[in-house]
């Protein structure tokens, strides 16, 4: 991808401050990685075109449209975490991207501020700050974090030292009173940005950021519903790419892209047209979110002969299956709505969570899945204990499991390859 | 019919003819530095109708050989189900892995569980104690069986371990007791895997490890029931492999 990025492109590298040196290598294995994981599969949509594009151009174009965005006064606010409502930041004139924490980088630095034995995922976060290869934290003008777990809790103290950073308190409950503080923490995030971008939100701002945010979420709901055809009309990677894309691609561009591959996969669908033989077994992930670039499990699965057909992930359908209510008309009401529908969201950081267990559940039955595997990183622990009531509950509903426990590194692909092929072969 | 089935393990490359169904020759061979050289002498050595391969190096011996493959969870199962239909559960330890499998009717796979991505507790394990403890594999095993105490061991990583046992032996403690406790430690671990798994009796015990009788007694101790170990326990994957060709579609 280097090769053929636009010289000033570099430009912008270098007026950010990054490690040029660095980002080239970053760059390169990324599209490597690309090239293998997606470019090699066979008959796939032709609309996926558009995220191969994308992810081409993962920190050329959509970079030049922050840097130009911002140029012209624009503000840019990033995020780690689904929880953070992009509609309240669209609605106060600002943009929000996600931030990637999806591959092992930096770990050396990283690793002289952070124990050994932190999750991969707050490693990946503080590797791409730590190693200056990162353009979208360096275009964020503001970071918004969650205390979604202790351990991004403490690493976003360490990386507010240097950066922008606002928190929000998320509760561990979903209690009225919860509800309510959430709310607060809103709102408190709707002010933050007000001030920085100096545009108030509106009853009509706030709305139009939610249909357009309601329309994007539809996009990918049609696109995981044609999936779940069989024969599967795109690949489970495919699949978890256009999710992940979601967070950082422009809002109506991504939107009519995807309801574009959304025709083409009912079309497939309907003409009985698969990336996979009929009898490939269909598999269901749950578990911990899959940050870009990390594709390493579907891409073990689907190498194996099976499909992946749903995730029930901050990447899948914790994303993209609620909507906000359209039918408020003022802007406290939308902000209830809002706070309503992200708390509704079942992250492991929550007790009780059997919300999660039940949308497991239903989407396996929904999906037609042959096997769920449950996945999660390595000191990640809420999922990891969660991982035994998902176990006993899917086996309780007489479908079979597989727990996998990693992180971003090539070293364990051979036995979970082994693990998977025997689960499959189990199915 | 003549069919191959093989092994290739991290330790070890387990060859097995079957003529007509029925086991003609078996080899075992150190893996070595190059499997894939160690198996290709296996392919070439005799005329063949099918091949099929499993353990760690099948997908580069698909590469090279055009063969089959099959996991070693599915080997053993057809393995251990075609020499004990009786069985109910299948362990295995081999070099660096360690397996779990719950068996259905007639062999089927119902559930397993393999260790992560370390070595805690296999052939490996054993094979790096034995050296800090200036033992033989089989002298290590005997001198646990013997010993008329143990020591506790509670690192299960190989290389805290391996430290743990050193500082053990600069203490004076006596190298028959920590072995004693090694395979205590071993057994331990292996009889909570079959616990979570829900392993059924009979329980066979296939795998290089099952040549060790200190930890076959440990582990038919803990079960309370009976542990089977098959006559030639390595080659239980081959053989299972092996067998899978006449499984496929038209053979």
């Amino acid at each position: 991808m280097t090769e053929t990025a636009a010289p000033d492109y570099r430009q912008i590298w270098a007026d950010l401050g990054l490690d040029l040196e660095s980002h080239d290598l970053l760059l390169e294995a990324v599209g490597d990685l690309y090239a293998t994981t997606f470019l090699a599969q066979d008959n796939r949509p032709e609309a996926m075109g558009y995220l191969d594009f994308v992810m081409s151009e993962v920190h050329g174009l959509r970079i030049k449209e922050l840097h130009d965005f911002r140029k012209a006064g624009g503000k840019v606010v990033g995020t780690y975490c689904l929880y953070v409502p992009e509609e309240i930041i669209r609605a106060a004139g600002a943009w929000g991207v996600g931030i990637c924490a999806g591959a092992e980088w930096a770990y050396d630095q990283v690793e002289q501020v952070l124990p050994r034995n932190t999750c991969a995922l707050i490693k990946s976060m503080m590797g791409f700050e730590l190693g200056r290869v990162c353009p979208y934290l360096e275009e964020a003008d503001l970071l918004v974090g969650e205390t979604t777990c202790d351990g991004k809790k403490k690493a976003y103290e360490i990386m507010g030292a240097s950066l922008n950073m606002h928190v929000m308190e998320l509760p561990q409950m979903k209690r009225e009173k919860d509800l309510t503080f959430w709310r607060d923490e809103i709102v408190e995030l709707m002010r933050k940005i007000e001030e920085m971008t100096g545009k108030k939100v509106t009853a009509e701002s706030l709305k139009a950021a939610i249909v357009e945010v309601n329309d994007k979420r539809r996009a990918l709901q049609r696109v995981n519903t044609a999936r779940a055809a069989s024969p599967a009309p795109i690949s489970g990677k495919d699949s978890l790419l256009a999710t992940q894309v979601a967070f950082y691609d422009d809002v109506p561009r991504f939107t009519k892209m995807m309801n574009t591959l959304a025709d083409e996969l009912e079309a497939r669908a309907a003409r009985g047209d698969g990336v996979a033989p009929k009898s490939a077994k269909r598999v269901l992930v749950t578990g911990t979110p899959m940050a870009l670039p990390n594709w390493k499990l579907h891409d073990i699965i689907e190498r194996a002969g099976g499909v992946v057909v749903g995730e029930e992930m901050c990447t899948g359908s914790r994303y993209y299956d609620k909507l906000v209510s359209e039918d408020a008309t003022t802007l406290d009401e939308m902000i209830d709505d809002i706070a309503e529908k992200y708390l509704d969201i079942n992250c492991a950081c929550f007790t009780p969570n059997q919300g999660r267990i039940d949308d497991v559940l239903r989407m396996a039955g929904e999906l037609d899945a042959d096997g769920v595997i449950d996945y999660t990183l390595s000191f990640c622990g809420t999922y990891q204990i969660e991982a035994s009531s998902v176990e006993k509950a899917v086996k309780g509903a007489g479908l079979p499991v597989l727990r996998i426990e990693t992180d971003y590194s090539a070293e364990d692909v051979g036995q979970l390859s082994t693990r998977v092929e025997a689960f499959l072969e189990m199915l | 019919m003549r069919i191959l089935g093989m092994d290739i393990g991290s330790r070890s490359v387990e060859a097995v003819w079957l003529q007509d169904r029925c086991v003609a020759e078996s080899v075992i061979a150190d893996s070595g530095f190059d499997p894939q050289t160690v198996a290709r002498e296996f392919v070439d050595r005799a005329e063949h109708d099918a091949l099929v391969v499993t353990g760690y190096g099948r997908h580069a011996a698909r590469e090279a050989f055009g063969c089959d493959v099959v996991t070693e969870i599915k080997a053993y199962a057809m393995g251990v189900h075609a020499l004990h239909p009786e069985a109910g559960s299948i362990l295995d330890i081999g070099g660096q892995d360690t397996k779990v499998i719950l068996l259905g009717d007639s062999g089927r796979v119902l559930d397993f569980e393999m260790n992560d991505k370390c070595a805690a507790g296999t052939g490996k394990f054993l094979e790096v104690m034995a050296r800090a403890l200036g033992f033989g594999l089989e002298e290590m095993a005997d001198a646990a069986m013997n010993a008329g105490q143990h020591v506790t061991i509670s690192s299960m990583c190989t290389v805290f371990a391996e430290s743990e046992v050193t500082g053990l032996v600069h203490r004076g403690e006596d190298r028959a007791a920590i072995a004693r406790g090694l395979h205590e430690s071993i057994a331990k671990r292996t009889l909570s895997s079959l616990r979570r798994v829900g392993a059924a009796a009979p329980l066979v015990f296939a795998g290089g490890v099952a040549n060790n009788d200190a930890i076959v007694s440990l582990i038919t101790a803990g079960t309370g029931g009976s542990v089977i170990v098959p006559v030639e326990p390595q080659t239980v994957g081959a053989y299972g492999a092996a067998l899978s060709a006449l499984d496929s579609p038209g053979r």
